[in-house]
């Protein structure tokens, strides 16, 4: 069962159209919410009238953002709608409810705003200077938790440090040293399904969201915080989601949900983005600037790393804040390298605010970190790929925050690399001359990721009998496209010995009944979800032995189960079948005993710490996945376009659960990367306006424009995972943009450290243009 | 001014094989009249803009998308949605060959591909390619979607 390619349990619903997400679900009470937004991304707002809006029949309320409390995850900067100022373009300033959509827009145009408009931070560089304008002059009285470190009076959100080692030391031994500076914009997930989410409150205070997320128990444990609501009072529901990639794991349009409803006496309101909304106005994929500068000795053995990052975190905190620590903590590329110094600084800019994009900051600072490392090659005039391969990360080592690595908790890099070597035939050579104007190149990326999750964050499974001794599973994980669900599945299958069709997985949430997954992020859901899985099946495990033995007068441990049966292990013809006690026993005169076998199950990491403030020194999280990565272009040096003909990736997995969906996963994730690397971005005018927020615009890779994909993994196990399995979810996505950055530079002979690679920057790099 | 904004009109459209009443707006497009009146929520909204074919439908043996077609053009019109097809070859390639994901743009994928194989029972790849860019799915790589394509019609790229 483990490792077999089992297609997804929703698998028919998802080709027939009856699969339902958030936006399908509507009822004829249900009013809706169109959203007055602003079209300057820096103004102070001087009024916002509103009546012309409360006047159209068919408008039931209009509601502004004064007395509101302030949001955000770690940092409490957000009003959920701004009310004096405005930060970004397409920043909430209204909400108008009415009875149907199309009423509901026609009353968000018609609330008028009078602007006053202020000077734009458009990157983090311009946020740092002495004279920048600040966006946020009460930085200081923000409220905030552990790890946030801002810097009032400055746009410095917050502010990470990597102290490691002797940097000194580092720099006199180091003989070769390059320094490259790093720069992109932010994007955009653009997951084909907009955000959506519904809300209602019950006569009895119950605050009921429906809502398109990859995290309804953070919905739920935000809004009671923000609103001074009871965990109990607050219930969220999410169906299937129609792709997140991280950008659904920030609570926002629930919020305004939640205030719509409120607003017309709780009646059940709906917004649903409209792909421009969900680009400007929900938070998308943050940006960065970078210096990285390293040193190593004549023969290429790294001795030193220092570290500037600036990320362009929007113009709230909410996730760019963890995101900044994140890229702190695995702020170099999967190496050994003793001397350390990073500062990673969570920037405010009049650009639409973060969430976390699949990789969680680990593509962003590997495109630095893999350029510069392709760049201190050349200079030693060493093979890229020696390069690394001599410095990978072993068991043994330290990583940036200074935990001693193991194999279960770093797998086995130079094992990747050297798959890829093979795979990719790099032994060919790194470029091929086509003709007088093509040439094809190789580039190559290493990878590492952990999760920086919270030490506390938990995982909860239920299991419970059906009469023919079928399984009901239930848990916390979304189904947002992974397959968590159906791999939960195999991995009961497997405990229980039993048909993975007899295993009824429910894939909605709705955490009044269902037990609390922290969040679907940080590819965790397979590890944590998969031994609260494995906790509730030893639960069932124990009630169905305790039952048994006394009907077939056996000790309890010499009864295994499996195979619908509980059967005596030295005499397996002695058993009673499963479906004979689920329900309870009944003796042939009618008295019965027991009752439905529920199992329950939970999993929490243990070993988690806190960062230190001044050093970083502490256990980030659980393990670090690792691989190697190569993409091979065909790039045409008169005109600098170029095909992407080939992207591999080698992963250590740690073990396989379902081959067919784990490739998929790995190769979904090397496309959404290509993409972020090669075309996407928004694109900012003098003011902070974003000129392409819709996909004729923002324009994602097609069908026709992949290239040949080749997946292939390596299997160190870590320990306390299901069966092995690191994590994979988010992987495959972390080198493309390095790997692809560094084949386009080889073709070019000349450093391409900016994204996206589109080849009028090519040409504008190669040429000075 | 309100009330004229929402002045509906009567029409009968041809959906799955059905004949439908419906009292709409003379604005609405087809792919609210599919979800928001009939029910039919597998045609789904990505951009209203034609942008990212989510909401492709099958007018007249033609993929339309139906986020920008008005309903009145629908009228006299066979109509059908994924929610009209049933154990296609196609739909069944998709599960095999593991060619979605999150689900969202299946629906769109599936009804273009299959107007596609109605006209072209053999696709060269130029064809295949033309057809499906204009549909975006941002969970596969595509290549697991070209496999489910090539399996339908029976041979390699």
């Amino acid at each position: 069962m483990i490792g077999k390619g089992i297609p997804r349990k929703e698998s028919l619903d998802k080709v027939t159209g009856y699969a339902k997400y958030t936006a399908d679900y509507e009822t004829p009470d249900m009013l809706h919410a169109g959203l007055v937004i602003s079209p300057h991304a820096h103004a102070i707002i001087k009024q916002i009238d509103i009546s012309g809006a409360v006047k159209m029949p068919g408008v039931r309320a209009v509601v502004k953002g004064e007395n509101l409390p302030l949001t955000g995850e770690e940092l409490s900067d957000r009003p959920p709608i701004a009310y004096d100022r405005v930060r970004f373009h397409g920043e909430v300033i209204a909400i108008v409810v009415a009875d149907t959509p199309y009423l509901a827009e026609r009353g968000a145009a018609m609330v008028k705003v009078q602007y006053e408009l202020l000077p734009v931070v458009n990157s983090p560089s311009e946020a740092l200077r002495q004279d920048a304008p600040l966006l946020h002059p009460n930085l200081g009285e923000y409220k905030k938790i552990q790890m946030v470190y801002p810097v009032p009076g400055t746009n410095i959100a917050t502010l990470t440090k990597i102290r490691k080692g002797n940097m000194k030391k580092g720099w006199d031994e180091s003989k070769v040293v390059v320094e490259e500076k790093f720069a992109f914009r932010p994007s955009d997930h653009a997951a084909m399904e907009t955000r959506c989410s519904f809300a209602q409150i019950h006569p009895n205070g119950t605050i009921e969201i429906t809502s398109s997320s990859q995290a309804p128990f953070l919905i739920k444990r935000l809004i009671g915080q923000y609103f001074n609501i009871p965990p109990g009072y607050i219930r969220v529901n999410t169906p299937l989601v129609g792709g997140a990639y991280g950008g659904k794991s920030s609570t926002q349009l629930e919020i305004l949900a939640y205030l719509a409803s409120k607003a017309v006496g709780g009646r059940l309101v709906k917004i649903l983005n409209t792909r421009e909304q969900d680009m400007l106005t929900s938070p998308g994929h943050i940006g960065l600037e970078a210096i990285v500068k390293i040193g190593s000795t004549n023969d290429g053995n790294l001795k030193v790393a220092e570290l500037l990052y600036f990320w362009d975190g929007g113009a709230y905190s909410d996730k760019s804040i963890d995101l900044s620590r994140a890229g702190a903590v695995d702020c170099t590329g999967p190496y050994n390298i003793e001397n350390i110094w990073c500062d990673s600084l969570c920037m405010y800019t009049n650009h639409p605010y973060a969430a976390p994009f699949r990789g969680f900051a680990h593509s962003e600072v590997l495109f630095a970190f893999e350029r510069t490392m392709d760049v201190l090659a050349k200079k030693l005039n060493m093979d890229p790929l020696e390069l690394r391969y001599k410095n990978a990360i072993l068991p043994g080592h330290t990583n940036p925050t200074q935990v001693r690595l193991t194999s279960s908790t770093v797998g086995n890099l130079p094992k990747c690399i050297k798959k890829l070597k093979e795979i990719f035939n790099w032994e060919e050579g790194q470029l091929i001359e086509l003709d007088d104007e093509r040439v094809r190149a190789k580039g190559i990326s290493c990878i590492w990721k952990n999760s920086t999750i919270d030490p506390d964050a938990s995982s909860g499974v239920i299991l419970s009998y059906n009469t023919d001794g079928s399984i009901n599973l239930i848990s916390g994980v979304i189904e947002i496209g992974t397959g968590t669900k159906t791999v939960l599945a195999q991995i009961l299958a497997e405990k229980l010995k039993m048909d993975i069709n007899d295993i009824h997985v429910q894939m909605e949430v709705d955490t009044l009944n269902t037990p609390e997954h922290w969040k679907t992020v940080a590819s965790r859901g397979t590890f944590m979800a998969g031994r609260a899985v494995l906790a509730a099946a030893e639960d069932v495990i124990h009630q169905l032995k305790s039952l048994a033995s006394f009907i077939l007068r056996t000790r309890v441990d010499d009864l295994e189960v499996g195979y619908g049966k509980v059967y005596v292990k030295s005499d397996s013809k002695k058993y009673i079948p499963i479906k004979d006690i689920a329900y309870g026993y009944s003796f042939p005169n009618g008295n019965a005993i027991g009752g439905q076998i529920i199992g329950r199950g939970h999993y929490m990491f243990s070993g988690i710490t806190y960062l230190d403030k001044e050093t970083g020194a502490g256990n980030p999280g659980p393990e670090w996945a690792v691989g190697a990565q190569g993409v091979e272009v065909e790039l045409n040096r008169r005109d600098y376009t170029y095909r992407i003909v080939r992207a591999v990736s080698v992963i250590d997995a740690g073990k396989v659960l379902n081959e067919k969906m784990a490739v998929g996963q790995v190769m979904g994730a090397m496309s959404m990367g290509l993409s972020f690397a090669g075309r996407e971005t928004f694109r900012f005018d003098s003011k902070g306006i974003v000129l392409n927020p819709q996909l004729r615009t923002y324009r994602p890779i097609r069908f026709g424009e992949h290239p040949i994909y080749e997946v292939a993994f390596v299997e160190t196990p870590v320990k306390d995972a299901p069966y092995g399995a690191r994590g994979l979810g988010e992987q495959g996505l972390l080198g493309m943009p390095a790997a692809l950055g560094n084949s386009l530079s080889a073709a070019l002979t000349v450093n391409i450290n900016y994204l996206p690679l589109i080849p009028e920057l090519l040409w504008k790099v190669k040429e000075g243009g | 001014m309100a009330q004229s904004l929402v002045k509906k009109i009567g029409v009968s459209l041809e959906i799955n094989g059905e004949q439908r009443q419906v009292e709409i707006r003379p604005a609405d497009t087809l792919l609210y009249v599919l979800r928001n009146y009939l029910g039919l929520t597998g045609a789904k909204p990505g951009c209203l803009n034609g942008d990212c074919g989510a909401c492709s439908v099958i007018v007249n043996e033609k993929v339309y998308k139906s986020c920008i077609m008005l309903a009145v053009e629908a009228v006299e019109s066979k109509v059908t949605s994924i929610e009209g097809l049933s154990d296609s070859p196609i739909q069944k390639a998709f599960v095999e060959h593991f060619a979605f994901q999150c689900g969202y743009c299946t629906p769109g994928f599936i009804m273009n591909t299959h107007a596609m194989l109605l006209h072209e029972p053999h696709p060269t790849y130029e064809t295949i390619k033309e057809w499906l860019s204009s549909n975006i799915c941002r969970c596969t790589s595509y290549q697991e979607i070209e496999d489910a394509v090539f399996s339908v019609i029976g041979r390699d790229k």
